[in-house]
């Protein structure tokens, strides 16, 4: 119990630091009223609209006002929407939270197998194959191969469509694609161009985790103990080679979730990374500090959760923080 | 290749010519090099060298568990008349923790640290025989008390850092003993533990070696340990056996002067005050040995004639060596 206080403590206290960063860096730059009001206003009316925003207070006053909106789960109404920030945020997340979960899928069912192989025949021209291909993964940039994607496969082959989520259906009350043969189809694009760059990192992992653990003692004594090689590899390595795998993949998810942006606008894709750029943009400040604010949450949480099945995974932790 | 001789006196392991040579980019490694043992049914023999002269890689060539880029060059090894050096991957697993089990040297090593006992008991037993869960894990708990794990049951659910290392390496023999082997290779398994604990897992393991008529053959740095528990000892140097006979006739009269140089340097009662001996220089370089024999450099009694490779010779108490010591009587040099 006292490990899981302990780990929460430290998120709410990373919370509180990031929420005076982002307030104070994003209020430093530039004047939103410039951008939304018209040309031909005159000075009562730029007043105005500088009062209704809340603009012509001090900048501790600001804070003050929205810690106290944020205390009560507002975190200030869009400038160019009109509507709270969290909501605008909130209805494009299920989009982008299923592009990021389909891509870290396809980087773990095709990223963890691989670098596994690669582990065991490091010298053979299979293992050294998926690493040139790894290689690639890693430097070809997101939205070159984005394009490529949609050249060959929309426009050339005209196998998959290119732009949007296709049909969405209800599932537990959010709107998602992938339980619709239209939204599956639109899924795979931006899926696999998102999962690139994860997928070459699980398989690097998987790799290093493997060679680290295929010299241990007790995969060794496995096999003398005359143990199938598949329970050998299956057991015995993965759940082993797993522990640091998960720490990444689950830091990983963070920043594929808050990172997507470049992926969400070669494919039209109506997600946040989307609405983050357009607000940027806008010099739309809620909206951005809103999004900061839930990203730096969905990272405490991310992490607080890899904590948690990290202890699942190896009892020597469990039992430390226990004792 | 087939052992035509089955007679009920067969020994348990016939090792013969065993080679096992390790291809690395600085040359070939001779790990071993032509290596001959024996071993009876219920018979310990000690396989004494110091470290890198390829005693455990003897070992582990005997499971077929040799890793690139090493491999078994030549020689046969037997196993109650089957020969393992061509046996298939399938059938080398069949007989690995089944017929032949082997205790490592690290016991905080050896054991899985994520999984439990009781699971890392139970794929060893369901590896080999066909039974239901409950049943393996009653065996499982059966094989820890008798190697002396208290409260068994409890034992079972913990997880390898939960014990001592003594603990584990009972474990680690309680594994080894799940299918009463024909044969366990302990490889310095006392080496990484506590004296005291030293001595009751030496007692325990030849205690459980008489009962069931497991031939065992103890790989070793340390004559001393050796002296109170093998038949038989033989004595490693550079991948090569240099001295084998009855542990009695080896340690009283060692022929070998690499032998007499081992028991010289061993601390005895008989010899307090006096300073150990030790034997001059370093285990040679495999990748650098000299021709003939490997001790040579080394050796008080070198002579021209030891640039050629001296054969094992000799009945029952044999050595490797053109100037042995302790000349048996009537036995010409």
């Amino acid at each position: 119990m006292g490990y899981v206080i302990n780990r929460l403590l430290q998120g709410l206290t990373v919370i509180a630091v990031m929420a005076v960063l982002v307030f104070v860096g994003v209020y430093a730059i530039g004047n939103p009223v410039d951008m939304l009001i018209s040309p031909e206003a005159d000075q009562a009316e730029i007043d105005a609209t500088i009062a209704r925003m809340g603009l012509d207070k001090p900048l501790w006053l600001q804070f003050l006002v929205f810690l106290k909106g944020a205390a009560h789960g507002d975190l200030g109404t869009s400038f160019i929407y009109n509507e709270p920030a969290v909501r605008l945020i909130l209805e494009r997340f299920p989009a982008t939270l299923e592009l990021a979960l389909a891509a870290i899928l396809i980087a773990v069912l095709i990223g963890i197998p691989l670098g596994v192989i690669a582990g065991l025949k490091p010298e053979q021209p299979t293992g050294r194959g998926i690493m040139a291909v790894s290689i690639l993964g890693f430097s070809l940039p997101t939205f070159w191969v984005g394009m490529m994607l949609i050249m060959i496969f929309a426009v050339w082959l005209g196998w998959l469509p290119s732009t949007g989520r296709g049909d969405t259906v209800s599932f537990l009350g959010i709107q998602v694609s992938f339980l619709t043969v239209s939204g599956l189809r639109h899924l795979i694009l931006p899926a696999v161009n998102l999962a690139l760059f994860k997928t070459s990192l699980v398989i690097r992992l998987s790799r290093a985790g493997t060679r680290e653990v295929i010299g241990q003692d007790y995969i060794k004594f496995a096999r003398a103990k005359g143990l199938p090689e598949s329970r050998v590899i299956l057991v015995h390595l993965l759940k082993n080679m797993m522990i640091p795998v998960v720490t990444v993949l689950g830091l990983e998810f963070g920043s594929v979730v808050a990172f997507a942006v470049v992926t969400e606008t070669v494919f039209s894709w109506p997600g946040i990374g989307k609405l983050l750029i357009s607000s940027i943009v806008h010099l739309d400040r809620p909206v951005i500090v809103a999004y900061l604010m839930l990203t730096v949450m969905l990272f405490v949480t991310i992490n607080f959760a890899v904590d948690l099945i990290y202890a699942a995974l190896d009892p020597r932790i469990r039992r430390k923080e226990s004792a | 290749m087939t052992e035509t001789k089955v007679s009920g006196a067969a020994p348990t392991l016939v090792v013969e010519g065993l080679k096992t040579h390790f291809f690395t980019e600085a040359g070939v490694v001779k790990s071993v090099d032509g290596v001959d043992l024996c071993v009876d049914r219920g018979e310990i023999l000690g396989l004494v060298g110091e470290s890198g002269s390829g005693k455990s890689v003897t070992g582990f060539s005997l499971l077929g568990l040799i890793d690139p880029p090493g491999r078994i060059v030549a020689g046969s090894v037997r196993l109650n008349g089957e020969e393992l050096t061509t046996a298939s991957e399938k059938r080398l697993r069949d007989l690995r923790g089944n017929r032949i089990a082997m205790i490592f040297q690290d016991p905080m090593m050896t054991l899985n640290p994520v999984l439990k006992i009781e699971t890392q008991m139970v794929e060893t037993l369901l590896a080999h025989a066909r039974m239901s869960r409950a049943d393996a894990r009653a065996k499982a708990r059966d094989a820890l008390g008798r190697v002396g794990i208290p409260s068994p049951e409890e034992r079972l659910d913990a997880y390898p850092h939960q014990f001592s290392g003594g603990m584990r390496q009972r474990v680690a023999i309680a594994i080894a003993l799940l299918h009463s082997p024909d044969l366990i290779i302990a490889d310095e398994p006392t080496t990484a533990l506590d004296v005291t604990i030293q001595a009751q897992i030496l007692a325990e393991v030849q205690t459980l070696c008489r009962e069931t008529g497991t031939a065992l053959i103890w790989i070793t740095h340390d004559l001393a340990i050796i002296s109170g528990l093998a038949d038989r000892v033989a004595v490693m140097y550079a991948g090569r056996i240099v001295e084998t006979g009855s542990i009695a006739e080896v340690v009283s009269g060692p022929r070998h002067p690499y032998t007499h140089g081992l028991i010289g340097s061993v601390p005895s009662r008989n010899q307090r005050g006096h300073r150990l001996t030790q034997i001059p220089g370093m285990t040679p370089s495999f990748l650098a040995l000299p021709p003939g024999c490997a001790f040579a450099p080394r050796c008080p009694r070198a002579s021209a004639a030891c640039t050629a490779m001296p054969e094992l010779a000799g009945e029952g108490h044999a050595v490797r060596c053109f100037h042995p010591m302790n000349q048996p009587q009537g036995v010409p040099a």
